[in-house]
């Protein structure tokens, strides 16, 4: 296990890159914890696929360099690298039976079979596939498949890092949530550092210490996912992250007030003078229906999702978002809405601006 | 790929290997060459200088050879006969394959298994067992020496074939999109012309150039069932060589000349042929 | 596979094609049948002869010899044309200009007709006009493909080998491309060796349509006509005289209908239960790959 530092790292699939938008993946400077879960959460073709495979070494970037433990491995081949990875798609080798695939890895490795047989045994019990060692793997379900492929990464003990390209894809709905369960127990046990690549954000948030959310080939935001939910640093992030996701509204923002329409809105701090596109964010969870104070809104729906309510509302030509508890009371006269001035982030030109002079207020519980 | 040529130099061993990729193309494709190069520098030689001294290319560049044949009917007719009944055999195959292909591809059937296999025989048969029944068949017809006899007698290999690469493209367009169509109200007819043909282009593309191929290079059936009006560009080759002396020449130039349509139709087809190859089956 | 429903209506669509095959196939078919159960003196007069002819094929060494030259010339092909096409399909750019190049390159023996490619060969095999034999004769091998038996089997054979390689290097190349990248990235990262990747994952993934390559190659091997009589007449001797050839000679060249049409009967069961096998282990590797 290592620690993966990336270093001024960028890449473009064009020979002679012109602008930063022949940029697949922009600059970035990184380091990966030893021992972390960390997810790559993006919609499609934001860039995190190159970057994985930029780490696993499928992939050699225009410029910067990969380190691990220190160690410059930029050119590095990946078998040199000792990662393992899961693909989209499973990848068993069809015609070896599940013992040997597992095998695989350490008897190319020139491994005596003694240690190799015992470590098969190990991971066999790790994957829960002990019973199925004498099958052929070409009749196997796909998480069955998908198992095989996490178990040939884990057989190798000095395993430097295991790298996932979406891997539940193919998997089928029940399984998906057995497989991450089975992925995070694993984590904990063994402590290998993971680095898992996703679009679908409930499968980020729940698997990983820390999501990385990428946009437009660019990282917008580190963190856990409680730092995303409450202080996006970007809008992009704000809005891929939740359900639905945070209300964003052009404002004009003076001191401790925002301005829409010329109704203002209590910020959690002062703010100076802010240049470009400005507005403000507000998570659904933080709104509130109210009949007397507020903005004026005007409700156009209300769904009932179970637990809580979504109110689809209209605020100066803005559609915006609010949750309401199971028991709160949506009457007609309650044409306003209320954000709680905690949770009310600024964004100059999509990312986020702290106010002036104030460490975090932390912040309560979502809900 | 440009990752590999990076990591090439890393190991030691696989820098050997790229170059091995590109010496073993190499060969194989002069070793496809030399006998097509050897017949073009034939036919731009005249037969004095064939017969005479023994050299590479022309030395005494000549394109009679070519205005022999495209000014003689004799000969250039034996093209147009070819591609006439190339032409009608196509047309014909893959019209006829297509609703089979979809009944096969789509429905089960009294007996779908068993006539699947017996078209597939056909395709197996060899023409020399059907050469003489063909004869008789179309003279007692009156078919014998007319373009659409060549063109039905090569349906025998064809149309299985035909059925059998387009049945494979069908499978793998989802049904779902036949059902919604007829929920949209569409008719049988109107569905298959409008909405299914479109999606299984590239396999009705691939059919046809099966059929084009199999029907142009084949001889034996062509020649028997022919004499003078349909009389193909092979069986012209074939009998001008015995009837003139050796003119090495114009046989030359005739062989490069019917080596064009297929390169023409391959050129076309260039982006499906692997594909094509695999009868939809990958 | 998507269910199929069951629609004897179906039969409808097959019709056109049901019709235009029995008209082509079955008819002629027919007559080969009578034939092969008659008698000619000439004219119009036959005479039943029962199973006669049959039991002369069975016995004729000129059938067997036919046979015989026929089953070495397919597996020498194949022995040579599959490994060789696999190296050819390998050895194949993955995309790009290069990869369309080759494709259209290698395609081409595909499209000639088959008597110009026994033309194209008969002349670069002639000692004095052609590359080939001017070149081995210069070289002081003794080469004459329509006096020499060895000559002559070698000319066909390479000659076969030429024409058709492609088809088994397309087929090949196919198969490869419909692995995913992703395969050959988890072999990287398992270390594999360039033999395992071969081993466990492209012949793996070829095997169907290798399958397919063998099987056609067998059987139009086995119904190979053209190439060799333009070349070589069936020569030196009966030394290339193939089964189609034979029978060839034998129903338009001497008009013996009634051995010709026994002879082809016999040839098409052969066939018949060679392409049974091919179904047979097509559909079984269907099924097991679950398509």
């Amino acid at each position: 296990m290592a620690k993966i530092t990336l270093d001024n790292l960028a890449h473009s699939y064009l020979p002679k890159p012109a602008g930063e938008e022949d940029y697949a993946l922009k600059e970035l400077n990184h380091d990966w914890e030893d021992g972390a879960a960390y997810a790559l959460l993006g919609s499609s073709g934001c860039g995190k696929s190159t970057l994985l495979n930029i780490i696993s070494g499928l992939l050699h970037p225009s410029q910067g360099r990969v380190l691990f433990d220190g160690r410059d491995v930029t050119r590095a081949p990946t078998a040199e690298r000792n990662i393992a990875q899961v693909f989209q798609f499973p990848v068993v080798y069809d015609t070896m039976t599940v013992h040997d695939n597992l095998a695989f890895p350490l008897r190319n490795r020139g491994r005596d079979e003694a240690y190799v047989a015992e470590r098969v045994q190990e991971v066999a019990r790790m994957i829960g596939m002990e019973a199925d060692l004498n099958r052929k793997a070409r009749g196997l379900t796909a998480d069955a498949k998908q198992k095989i492929s996490l178990g040939r990464g884990m057989v190798r003990k000095d395993v430097n890092a295991l790298l996932f390209d979406e891997p539940l894809t193919v998997i089928d709905p029940h399984m998906k949530w057995e497989l991450r369960t089975q992925l995070k127990s694993l984590h904990h046990e063994f402590g290998h550092t993971m680095i898992y690549v996703t679009h679908d954000q409930t499968e980020a948030l729940t698997f990983a210490d820390k999501v990385v959310v990428m946009y437009d080939g660019r990282v917008v935001q580190i963190g856990t996912p409680q730092e995303l939910f409450e202080r996006p640093e970007h809008t992009f992030v704000g809005y891929f992250i939740g359900s639905p996701g945070m209300n964003v509204i052009p404002a004009k923002v003076e001191g401790k007030h925002a301005y829409i329409n010329g109704s203002s809105v209590e910020l959690s701090g002062g703010y100076g003078a802010l240049d470009g596109k400005v507005e403000i964010g507000v998570r659904p969870e933080f709104a509130r229906l109210s009949d007397s104070d507020g903005l004026p809104v005007k409700v156009r729906r209300v769904e009932d999702v179970g637990r809580h309510k979504i109110v689809r509302a209209e605020c100066f030509g803005n559609d915006i978002n609010i949750i309401a508890g199971e028991g709160d009371r949506i009457g007609a006269d309650m044409t306003r809405v209320v954000f709680d001035p905690a949770h009310v982030n600024v964004y100059a030109n999509d990312w986020r601006v702290s106010p002036e002079g104030a460490g975090n207020g932390s912040a309560g519980e979502a809900a | 790929m440009a990752d590999l040529s990076t990591q090439a130099p890393a190991r030691g061993l696989s820098l050997p290997k790229i170059n091995s990729r590109a010496v073993v193309m190499t060969l194989y494709l002069v070793f496809l060459m030399l006998p097509i190069y050897w017949l073009v520098n034939m036919s731009l030689k005249t037969n004095a200088e064939i017969l005479g001294e023994f050299s590479l290319w022309p030395r005494d560049l000549t394109l009679q050879n070519y205005v022999t044949i495209l000014t003689d009917a004799s000969w250039y007719m034996g093209y147009v006969n070819s591609l006439i009944y190339v032409v009608m055999n196509t047309v014909i195959s893959v019209a006829v394959a297509l609703p089979a292909a979809y009944a096969f591809s789509r429905y089960h059937f009294m007996g779908d298994k068993h006539l699947f296999f017996w078209l597939l025989t056909n395709r197996m048969a060899p023409p020399a067992v059907f050469a003489l029944p063909f004869f008789q068949l179309y003279s007692s017809v009156g078919l014998f020496d007319t373009h659409i006899a060549v063109a039905l007698a090569h349906c025998l290999f064809n149309v299985p074939l035909a059925v059998w690469i387009l049945e494979g493209f069908m499978r793998g367009v989802p049904k779902e999109i036949d059902e919604t169509a007829y929920i949209d109200g569409y008719s049988f007819g109107r569905f298959f012309v409008k909405i299914f043909m479109p999606l299984i282009a590239s396999g009705i593309g691939v059919a046809a150039f099966f059929c084009f191929m199999f029907s142009w290079v084949e001889l034996l059936l062509s020649r028997t069932l022919t004499s003078v009006d349909a009389k193909p560009i092979a069986a012209t080759m074939t009998r001008t060589v015995s009837a003139s002396g050796l003119d090495w020449g114009v046989l030359a130039a005739a062989g490069v000349l019917t080596i064009v349509p297929g390169a023409l139709v391959i050129y076309f087809v260039r982006n499906y042929i692997a594909k094509g190859f695999a009868l939809g089956r990958v | 596979m998507q269910e199929k429903t069951v629609n004897q209506k179906a039969w409808f669509l097959v019709l056109p094609v049901l019709v235009l095959v029995a008209f082509s196939a079955v008819i002629p078919l027919m007559t080969v049948v009578n034939y092969s159960v008659q008698d000619t003196f000439g004219g119009n007069q036959f005479f039943w002869a029962g199973l006669e002819w049959f039991d002369d094929l069975l016995h004729s060494e000129r059938m067997w010899n036919a046979l015989g030259r026929q089953l070495a010339f397919s597996a020498i092909i194949l022995a040579i044309e599959v490994p060789l096409g696999i190296l050819v399909a390998l050895s194949m750019p993955k995309s790009g200009f290069w990869a369309s190049f080759c494709l259209v390159v290698m395609s081409l023996p595909l499209l000639i007709p088959w008597n110009v490619v026994g033309t194209i060969w008969q002349i670069f095999g002639r000692v004095d006009i052609g590359l080939l034999g001017h070149t081995l004769d210069k070289l002081g091998i003794p080469y004459n493909y329509t006096q020499d038996f060895i000559s002559a089997w070698a000319t066909v054979i390479v000659m076969d080998v030429w024409h058709w390689t492609s088809l088994v290097a397309l087929l090949a190349y196919a198969g490869l491309q419909s692995i995913p990248d992703a395969y050959y990235q988890a072999a990287k990262i398992d270390q594999a060796s360039r033999w395992k990747v071969f081993r466990y994952i492209e012949l793996p993934k070829m095997a169907g349509v290798l399958m397919i390559a063998i099987l056609l190659r067998f059987m139009d091997s086995f119904m190979i006509y053209t190439e060799p009589f333009v070349v070589t007449g069936g020569g030196p001797g009966n030394a290339t005289t193939f089964l189609s050839i034979d029978l060839v000679k034998m129903a338009l060249g001497q008009f013996d209908l009634g051995p010709a049409a026994a002879f082809s009967i016999m040839y098409f069961l052969v066939i018949l239960l060679i392409s049974w096998v091919f179904y047979t282990v097509m559909t079984n590797l269907d099924r097991r790959e679950g398509k």
